[in-house]
């Protein structure tokens, strides 16, 4: 292998190493407690509703994130792959549409629907790595497009208009996973088992080599790396961040339909991940957190203002617009660029020349 | 090179493509003329169905041509996906609406339409592309945003309502074409197709703007600017050409087109939320399966989308419009770059 992997050892004074442990920033310890605390405090329409729905937003946001940031393929299909996860779940599993779900057990339902995803994903990986750049992004919404009109067209499978409605997690253990707390907890599991396993993926050979591809792959493919393998593969891996997502998305609203799956949905997702920024992993969450606080408070806030309330959309994508123009890497770059500017020397100008 | 030596030229390249293809136009000429033997009545219904089939798609991708062409010569120039082309195109729609509403002209509603979402386009192109030069991943985030903004002000605006736009009454009902559809048993006199006028008028008007195109791009000054500028725009650039003037009017162009598309749907059709989306997928599948940047391949495009939508709609109503996506598919799977899209 060509990478070397510099393990970095950070050494006390007495000579003995850090555990890994004492290695995480304090911010985390800080974020993660007040995570796991939330219950304690927060009403159950903020833990179900707020967190859960960002929680799950930000997981689908998160594996565009990854293809978008490492890969440098921006893919408006992934709403459509976490709706097919859904909607898979719905087909295997039990739903108020007896003719059609089969009626699985979860342990059966779910595997299968996230591997059908994942293999879902690859094919539409395929297709889209065969441009780039902004061809595909077209091409996914078109793909996008053209499952959301299946799903809408089609009765035998996917029950057409209306969906599939009633579809509720197993109870495992005796907890009602609906329930606020349990589906907090479960949205918040998955979330940081989701988060940790990107920035796993980004730090393995694989994300090494995927980021190597972004930027230069004619040089990546000159050193014997197979580019449309490693953009295919990245494809399936955002499928499973994604089809979780989805699983989860369809337990919290106990239906899936074609409206889940459409096309303001897919540009959302976009939205979402734009907004939070494209450079980190954690940016995902963050314009997730954003998007969904303005969805279900903006209402409030725009009437305020005595403007009418159906208004939300002119607000998303006016703050979209916003950032875009100002802040290429979304409020990650915002922060950065907050960072850089407060440890700027008074006395110094931006060049670093003295005055 | 004349027509007749491209298609020699084909012909001796691909011999068997060549014979499938004259082999598929003599048929679908013979389908067009001739009266139907009962067998294939049996097979495919009746004539008059396959003929209006034909005729509605053939229209339709006239209207997909019109926005199609706008979208594709933008991004051949400026590399510049305009994903709120479909805005333009609703927003040329309910101009021309109430233009011809209030001043009861409805010619009057194209050139209004063209100038107004024109004028929308050069704003768009001063203050937010020419900020971003070569930057295309953000420029198409910025039009992302902007058609949010514009699809909610539209919403706010004119409201959820449908519009539809009358054509004149010269252009109002069908006129007799010299399409035999059948014979009439009593008397053994042929029946003609009735075909609404207002749609081979249209038609007739998007096959004239797209040879004007053609000339102005192949025949003009002007034209060899903005090709000069597809192929390397650094170095029309640097011969001293302005080319931020041909960037803007190519811009103003193509934004006018949507809007005259826009007049054009909603005499078609209607105008209404939820459009814009319709006709900015169309008009992405056209130019992806023609090919980005060439007006040829938005015209071969158009026409086959279209098609696949109408005959689809006739003999598969279930699965239309997937139809038109599996056609993008199995072209993107062979020629990644469209029809007439070069590599």
């Amino acid at each position: 292998m060509a990478i070397v992997e510099t393990e970095s050892k950070i050494v006390r004074l007495d000579g003995t190493r850090q555990n890994w442990l004492e290695k995480i920033p304090a911010q985390y310890w800080v974020v993660g407690i007040l995570l796991l605390i939330m219950p304690l405090f927060a009403s159950d329409f903020m833990l179900f509703q707020i967190f859960g729905w960002t929680f799950i937003l930000g997981m689908i946001a998160l594996s565009l994130m990854f293809l978008a940031g490492y890969g440098g393929m921006v893919s408006l299909a992934q709403m459509t792959i976490a709706g097919l996860a859904g909607y898979l779940v719905a087909i295997l599993g039990d739903s108020a549409i007896t003719e059609i779900s089969q009626g699985w057990p979860w342990y059966a339902a779910i595997p299968v629907a996230l591997i059908v995803t994942a293999l879902f994903a690859s094919a539409i990986g395929w297709l889209a790595v065969r441009t780039d750049g902004i061809y595909t992004i077209m091409i996914t919404l078109a793909i996008a497009a053209a499952f959301f009109y299946f799903a809408r067209q089609n009765y035998e499978v996917f029950n057409g208009f209306s969906g599939f409605n009633s579809i509720h997690p197993p109870s495992l253990f005796g907890v009602d996973w609906r329930g606020p707390k349990a589906f907090y907890y479960l949205t918040l599991f998955w979330a940081v088992a989701s988060y940790l396993f990107i920035l796993y993926i980004s730090r393995a050979p694989f994300g090494l080599a995927l980021q190597g591809v972004r930027d230069n792959s004619r040089r990546m493919s000159a050193l014997g790396y197979n580019v449309v393998a490693h953009r295919v593969a990245a494809y399936t891996l955002a499928a499973i961040p994604a089809g979780i997502g989805g699983i989860l998305l369809t337990w919290q609203s106990a239906q899936i339909s074609p409206g889940t799956v459409g096309i303001g949905p897919a540009i959302d997702v976009l939205v979402v991940a734009v907004i939070g920024g494209l450079g980190h992993p954690i940016g995902a969450f963050i314009g997730a957190l954003i998007y969904v606080l303005l969805k279900t408070f903006s209402t409030d806030a725009l009437i305020a203002l005595s403007l009418s309330g159906e208004r939300f959309r002119l607000l998303i994508g006016l703050s979209f617009l916003v950032i875009v123009f100002f802040s290429p890497d979304g409020i990650l770059g915002l922060w950065k660029k907050f960072k850089v500017w407060q440890q700027r020397n008074p006395f110094e100008q931006s060049d670093g020349r003295d005055l | 090179m004349t027509g007749v030596a491209i298609v020699r030229e084909y012909a001796s390249k691909h011999p068997w493509w060549a014979a499938i293809i004259g082999f598929g136009a003599i048929v679908l000429l013979w389908m067009v003329f001739a009266l139907w033997p009962a067998w294939l009545i049996d097979l495919i219904g009746k004539k008059k169905i396959f003929l209006s089939a034909l005729f509605n798609g053939i229209t339709l991708g006239g209207l997909y041509f019109l926005v199609a062409s706008g979208f594709t010569l933008i991004f051949g120039l400026m590399r510049n996906v305009n994903l709120a082309h479909g805005s333009l195109y609703l927003l040329g729609g309910y101009v021309g609406y109430f233009v011809s509403e209030w001043t009861g002209y409805w010619l009057l509603a194209f050139p209004v339409a063209f100038i107004v979402v024109g004028f929308v386009g050069a704003l768009m192109q001063i203050f937010v592309f020419r900020r971003m030069e070569g930057q295309d991943l953000r420029q198409t985030l910025v039009t992302i945003g902007l058609s949010i903004v514009f699809a909610d002000l539209m919403l706010w605006s004119f409201g959820g309502d449908f519009f539809n736009i009358s054509p004149p009454s010269w252009l109002s009902g069908p006129v007799e074409t010299f399409f035999a559809t059948g014979v009439k048993r009593s008397s053994g006199e042929l029946i003609f197709m009735k075909y609404p006028v207002v749609r081979l008028a249209i038609f007739v008007a998007s096959v004239v703007v797209g040879v004007l195109m053609w000339l102005l791009l192949n025949r003009t000054r002007v034209g060899m600017l903005i090709r000069a500028g597809v192929d390397d725009r650094d170095m029309l650039a640097a011969t001293g050409v302005r080319i931020q003037l041909v960037f803007l009017g190519v811009f103003i162009f193509g934004a006018g087109l949507a809007g005259i598309a826009g007049v054009v749907g909603g005499t078609f059709q209607s105008v209404a939320p939820g459009e814009d989306i319709r006709f900015l997928l169309a008009s992405l599948v056209v130019v992806i399966v023609g090919g980005m940047g060439s007006i040829s391949g938005a015209a071969i495009g158009a026409l086959i989308v279209g098609l696949a939508e109408q005959f689809g709609s006739v003999y598969f109503p279930t699965y239309a419009v997937v139809l038109t996506f599996l056609i993008m598919v199995l072209v993107l799977a062979f020629r990644p770059h469209g029809l007439m899209g070069s590599s």
